[in-house]
């Protein structure tokens, strides 16, 4: 047997409480790791607007409930916005991706027919020019014409604001076309809409990817459409603005819709702080995932040097023998790195096992997603990576013993 | 003895103050993490209203059609207007309060330029006493004001002072929108958390400014907020009083004996069938009734990421234990010549055994107090965060001596099984080599 494993023999405890540290350590990582990777994957969708250009706000009338603006109160703010130093295009909108308001409503393959129904589709509406503003870019068909714009809002449908039934053009999303028609061309297609499923709607669209206002388990992630609408309810204002100019417009937009019509509030907000503010939590859970990560594996380093140094000193009569004997100075340094890496893949090995049974209990419990088996690897590398250069100081000052220490007693 | 102990311990740490710090260092990191989390999950769950929470029930009927129903399905988390002012005016409770999450326009007395929106509920009259609410000035109102849709509110002290410069505003006039209130009280500072009325607007969120009467606040057609599960039409007209299909309000019941309880659940029931032979309701009798601690439990208020951070940070605690188990085993083995030497003079095994266990608990105590400072600083962290729940997060009482008493029960768990080793040592043995 080689002789690194009889040596171990002789520190089974030791050796144990190494690896075992080394297998918890490996479990856990290798969990924080994945959810770290899971959570940046998730900020990293992109919303498929201009997400550096925009800057959006809201009005709110000073009576709640029975407040908003209509018609020509619009055009006029939206006249004044557009008027702005810095502002290239000016649209209304129900809500933005990310910005978490949404409607949704069900699109139905068949007129009445309950069984053809997609639920949860979300409802993007705006007023011509949002496709511009926005920044989205078509991948097949064509923008709204004129004639395609009516009076509509997501969620009002029915009620004494919005009485004209709901747009007969649509674009929508690639996600929601294939959920409709799997593998079809859905141009000129005719989806329907309302509670009963009798508005016809055609698609004269097909947007690659936007993203919902709220990315939710019943919604998904983009599988909305768009509806044109001369007017909305309770909508923001959307401007596209030159990149430079985000900060100044933001703060001094207020001011010029106040001036319009004092009898109101209104909140201005630059988009990309939207979007940073929706992805807060994840930034927050990444953070303490690579504190928590950082400490375990600099605590687990320094055990390892610990013990390590423990077993040099303890040795360093076995190693000036073994130097006076032939010994080279690389074959005492490589003798304490493969020690090392025998006592952490020891410790990989449980770990790893440790971490998919962890990663499963986390699935029941939490709704996390499955590891895929490649992020053991990752774990792994991390783990052996740690062992080596925590061992490498005590190894060289191994390294260093002279032989001559064989002469003497200790 | 342990005097002696004391003394022996602490040359011992002193001799080899790497190790030792290390020691320490291992069980701060461990016990700072995980104080830090267990502090603000012990916020999280805490009890919003001690001493009353098990006397306050939140009763849920099942008013939905037949479509998607099976037994095992729960009621709609809230109720329809209909249901709640049937429970409310039916009084089977010692207290019952309807209730509903709003938003108003505060215009002040400096005017309509200045005017903001503040969160608001729309209750009835029992909600004040019912939540046993501290007034700083005033009181609720009564049950008659909400029958005659009387225009009197209740604000937060802290609006009080933003208005009129003194929480004693009652009388004053309070301008939501283009509607006058009457003050007729004050809230002292109040802020139940878990938010457990009303866990739409977030299981933490800060209680609201402005109290209206419910039945007030829908006829001038104030806008409500929070979820709402909507199953049948919905209102073209906006007004959520005539919305049959749609469950938005919040109902709360104070039951005070266990016989009240089963007749308040049998009475659910009894209305249920009713409804049903009346025609309003589809489903056999399907209610609950939950307590307050129930009520939190069954929505899961704690978030599964703060939860998952705690897993996260004793799971790291535990590696730490498992650090110092190996550190402290090369401390003692090392001394086997020093243990010997006691042995040999006459020290029993459990001497020797206790002596390596003060010296543990040294380094618990030691790591506790590092660890507390750093759980101190972590708690400081959270507060920095955006979060609802981040203004609770404190350490009190007793997760301060928590923190001590964790720290050195860790160290002597971990010092267990090398003391144990340490005393095996045949001095015999040791002694001769040497």
């Amino acid at each position: 047997m080689h002789p690194i494993v009889s040596a171990l023999k002789h520190h089974k405890t030791t050796v144990v409480l190494v690896a075992l540290e080394i297998a918890l350590t490996c479990a856990i990582v290798t969990n924080a790791l994945f959810l770290i990777g899971d959570r940046v994957a998730a900020m990293r969708v992109v919303t498929g607007v201009a997400d550096h250009e925009l800057v959006w706000a809201r009005t709110t009338g000073l009576d709640l409930g029975q407040d908003t603006r209509m018609g020509a109160d619009i055009d006029a703010d939206l006249a004044a916005l557009r008027g702005m130093p810095g502002v290239e295009s000016v649209a209304m909108a129900n809500t933005l991706p990310l910005s978490r308001n949404y409607m949704s409503v069900g699109a139905w393959r068949r007129p009445g027919d309950k069984k053809s129904e997609i639920d949860n589709v979300v409802e993007y509406a705006g007023t011509p020019g949002l496709l511009h503003t926005l920044g989205i870019k078509l991948s097949a068909g064509r923008d709204f014409l004129p004639q395609d714009y009516v009076p509509y809002t997501p969620g009002l449908f029915g009620s004494p604001d919005s009485k004209a039934p709901p747009p007969t053009a649509a674009i929508v999303t690639h996600t929601l076309a294939e959920a409709l028609w799997p593998g079809e061309n859905p141009l000129g297609k005719t989806f329907w809409l309302d509670s009963d499923g009798k508005e016809p709607v055609q698609v004269v669209g097909v947007t690659g990817h936007l993203l919902n206002p709220r990315i939710t388990k019943y919604q998904g992630a983009d599988r909305n459409m768009i509806l044109p609408s001369t007017r909305l309810v309770g909508g923001v204002y959307v401007l596209n603005v030159r990149p430079d100019m985000r900060g100044a417009v933001a703060r001094d937009l207020p001011g010029v819709l106040t001036r319009i019509d004092p009898a109101r509030m209104v909140k201005a907000e630059i988009y990309a702080d939207t979007i940073a503010d929706y992805y807060h939590g994840d930034r927050a859970m990444v953070w303490v995932l690579l504190v928590v990560t950082g400490c375990l594996l600099a605590l687990t380093a320094l055990g390892v040097v610990g013990l390590s140094s423990f077993w040099v000193q303890q040795r360093t009569r076995q190693i000036g023998i073994r130097r006076a004997i032939g010994a080279t100075r690389r074959d005492i340094l490589r003798y304490f790195q493969f020690e090392n890496l025998l006592i952490v893949t020891m410790g990989i090995a449980v770990g790893s096992l440790g971490a998919v049974g962890l990663n499963l209990w986390l699935m029941r419990r939490y709704e996390l997603a499955h590891m895929p088996l490649a992020w053991l690897a990752s774990g792994a590398v991390v783990l052996w990576s740690l062992g080596q250069c925590a061992v490498l100081g005590p190894a060289l000052r191994a390294s260093r013993v002279p032989p001559v220490v064989a002469t003497r007693t200790v | 003895m342990f005097g002696y102990y004391l003394d022996l311990a602490w040359r011992s740490l002193g001799r080899n103050k790497v190790l030792t710090t290390l020691m320490v260092l291992a069980i701060a990191l461990g016990i700072g993490a995980s104080m830090t989390m267990i502090t603000v999950l012990h916020v999280m769950t805490a009890d919003p209203i001690p001493g009353r929470s098990g006397q306050l029930f939140y009763p849920q009927v099942d008013p939905q059609g037949m479509e998607g129903y099976s037994k095992a399905s729960d009621p709609p988390d809230q109720l329809t207007w209909l249901d709640a002012m049937s429970l409310l005016h039916a009084r089977k409770g010692v207290r019952q309060a309807a209730m509903s999450a709003g938003r108003v326009t505060v215009v002040p007395p400096q005017g309509a330029t200045h005017a903001f929106i503040a969160d608001a509920r729309y209750a009835t009259a029992d909600f004040f006493p019912m939540f046993d609410v501290p007034f700083a000035d005033g009181g609720g109102w009564a049950a008659s004001d909400d029958d005659k849709h009387a225009r009197v509110a209740v604000i937060a002290r802290e609006l009080a002072d933003k208005l009129y410069g003194t929480p004693h505003a009652v009388g004053q006039l309070l301008r939501l929108g283009k509607y006058d209130f009457r003050v007729v009280g004050v809230l002292d500072d109040w802020n139940p958390a878990p938010h457990f009325y009303d866990l739409s607007m977030g299981s933490y969120a800060k209680p609201e400014q402005v109290f209206l009467p419910f039945e007030t606040a829908m006829e001038l057609k104030q806008g409500t907020q929070g979820s709402m599960m909507c199953w049948g039409d919905f209102p073209t007209d906006g007004d959520m009083t005539k919305a049959n299909g749609c469950a938005w309000v919040q109902f709360w019941v104070q039951l005070d004996t266990p016989a009240r309880v089963a007749s308040y659940r049998d009475f659910l029931a009894g209305y249920s069938e009713q409804q049903k032979a009346l025609g309003r309701f589809a489903r056999p009798p399907n209610v609950r009734l939950r307590d307050v601690m129930q009520w939190l439990d069954y929505n899961h208020v704690v978030p599964g990421s703060v939860q998952l951070q705690t897993l996260l940070a004793l799971g790291f605690l535990l590696v730490c234990l498992v650090n110092t188990v190996a550190m402290l085993l090369v401390k003692f083995l090392r001394r086997g010549g020093e243990l010997s030497v006691r042995r040999a003079m006459g020290a029993s095994k459990r001497a020797v055994f206790a002596q390596l266990l003060v010296e543990a608990a040294l380094v618990g105590l030691a790591g506790g107090a590092v660890g507390l400072l750093l759980a101190a600083f972590g708690l400081w962290v959270v507060r920095q965060q955006p979060v609802e729940y981040a203004a609770f997060a404190h350490m009190d009482g007793a997760m301060l001596a928590a923190t001590f008493v964790l720290a050195v029960c860790a160290a002597l768990l971990a010092a267990l099984f090398p003391a144990w080793r340490a005393c095996r040592i045949v001095p015999a043995r040791l002694l001769k080599t040497q």
